[in-house]
């Protein structure tokens, strides 16, 4: 197998695990706060993951740029949607 | 692997859907519906047509959410008792729903076994048009007409939603913005819509050779100038402003005057000459994509709600 | 590529599909109605890598701007629906939203 399948195979495998880990942290954390941290976190690097493992694979450099633009804005809009999320929850609960 | 897979996604959407259906409250089942629409957009994706999937996830999985986000909002406020449908009209609700399904579902298995397709006549004819994507050949050449009469049913629904504000505020603002505008929307809506609307130019461009188009881009504009209006940032045209009427037909206006101008170069309405095939259809591509970004984001807004300063 | 490279791709996506659809479930069974509001950007994330896996492994380039759109509306959802819930806007008069 290539080299360049190889690091594909080890990147995308890594990224499913942090899907895994944001799933696992969804379903266990006690409060919604963390639950939202779980999800925005370990699924944006997870995104980012596959991103870079799947970037080898592209045929052309504008490809792999869209890529590239893919996860900065899942970066920027998740980033900012949770933070919108979150700020709904907390005027809803007063108090931490 | 790939039957596993498509497997699974009917079976997750299958299940989502009946959520969309059982959920307790208006909200839940919006919310669920948005994500049908986002899963549904990956579906679409599995039997290879990218246009639709592009569509779907806009609409289904963008602007429709908001719509009815702000329907069941308007609702609330009219009536505090919640739903209050009865059983018996939930029960011919589903039966109806039932047998709309089912007739569909007999219709789909009635397909003699290889269905009859006009993808190959589509695909001859394609160096024609001097296109590169038949979906788009499809949409704006042998079925044009039909396109046209879209853009002007969605122009009608707008005006019937126009028609639903009072007398005195005829001509007058929607209001979208809220009392108080969280920070994280205002950093959003001016981060976002540069991206949005590069995104848009270039799904109207690549729309001429690969999957993508007008209606896809109309709608990622409508999304960010909806932002926009959201975070107040820019404040809610006057239903009544020139420009904006003008924006609004301008699209369907510039694709009847090409129509009319087929009598005279190409015999026949709505028929392109050879030559200047492609440049006619991207052009009317561009008119349309501003039209419909307006109509789709002033069908969001609403009807108006605050009196024109004249 | 080479054809199992191309399945193991498929794989991954469904696994990760597979990890979000259990998420979605657990979100959408939330107590709080802005929590429920996660499924959208779960699908959103999920949905894009999952979109571009399947593009990588069956060579269609176009799918990664599904996976764009996908990642653009769901961010747009989510900032509205977080603002019908964040402030009683449109309507004035916010009814106490639900908790059961």
């Amino acid at each position: 197998m290539a080299a360049t399948e190889a690091f594909t195979l080890v990147f995308v495998g890594a990224g499913a695990v942090l899907f895994l880990a944001g799933t696992l942290g969804l379903l266990r954390f006690p409060d919604t706060l963390s639950r939202l941290h779980a999800l925005s976190k370990a699924d944006n690097l997870g995104l980012g993951l596959v991103v870079v493992g799947l970037l080898p694979q592209c045929e052309s450099v504008t490809g792999a740029l869209k890529l590239v633009c893919v996860w900065l804005l899942a970066q920027l809009s998740a980033a900012t949607a949770s933070q919108l999320i979150a700020g709904a929850v907390y005027r809803r609960k007063p108090g931490p | 692997m790939s039957l596993l897979l498509d497997l699974a996604l009917v079976a997750w959407l299958l299940a989502l859907a009946l959520y969309v259906t059982s959920a307790r409250g208006d909200r839940d089942a919006i919310v669920a519906f948005i994500a049908f629409g986002l899963l549904l957009g990956l579906g679409w994706t599995r039997i290879a047509a990218l246009d639709v999937a592009l569509t779907e996830a806009a609409i289904g999985g963008g602007v429709t959410g908001m719509l009815l986000l702000r329907a069941e909002a308007h609702l609330r406020k009219r009536k505090p008792g919640g739903p209050s449908k009865g059983v018996v009209g939930k029960a011919v609700t589903a039966v109806a729903c039932v047998m709309v399904t089912v007739g569909l579902m007999l219709v789909v298995l009635a397909f003699p076994s290889p269905a009859p397709t006009l993808a190959p006549a589509a695909a001859a004819a394609l160096p024609a048009t001097g296109l590169g994507n038949p979906v788009t050949a499809v949409l704006l050449a042998y079925r044009a007409l039909d396109t046209l009469l879209e853009k002007v049913v969605l122009i009608l629904a707008l005006i019937g939603v126009w028609s639903l504000a009072p007398d005195g505020l005829w001509g007058g603002a929607p209001r979208l913005r809220p009392a108080l505008v969280p920070e994280p929307l205002a950093y959003l809506a001016q981060m976002l819509p540069p991206f949005g609307v590069l995104i848009a130019v270039y799904m109207c461009w690549v729309g001429a050779d690969a999957p993508g188009g007008t209606f896809q881009a109309g709608t990622v504009l409508a999304a960010m100038w909806l932002l926009v209006m959201l975070a107040g940032l820019s404040p809610e045209p006057e239903t009544r402003g020139k420009a904006l009427r003008l924006t609004l037909i301008a699209g369907p206006a510039l694709f009847v005057a090409i129509g009319f101008l087929g009598f005279a170069m190409a015999g026949g309405f709505l028929s392109y000459p050879e030559s200047i095939a492609k440049p006619l259809i991207v052009g009317i591509e561009a008119a349309l994509t501003l039209s419909i970004a307006a109509t789709l984001g002033l069908l969001v807004a609403g009807p108006a709600q605050m009196a024109s300063g004249r | 590529m080479v054809a199992a490279v191309a399945e193991i791709l498929t794989g991954v996506a469904l696994f990760i599909l597979a990890v979000t659809a259990l998420g979605l479930f657990r979100v959408l069974r939330a107590e709080f109605a802005v929590e429920r509001m996660m499924a959208v950007q779960l699908l959103g994330t999920g949905g894009a890598a999952a979109i571009l896996l399947l593009g990588a492994a069956s060579g269609t380039g176009a799918m990664s701007d599904v996976a764009l759109l996908l990642v653009l509306f769901a961010a747009f959802s989510c900032s509205a629906f977080a603002l019908g819930q964040a402030s009683p806007n449109v309507d004035g008069s916010e009814r106490p939203e639900d908790g059961a």
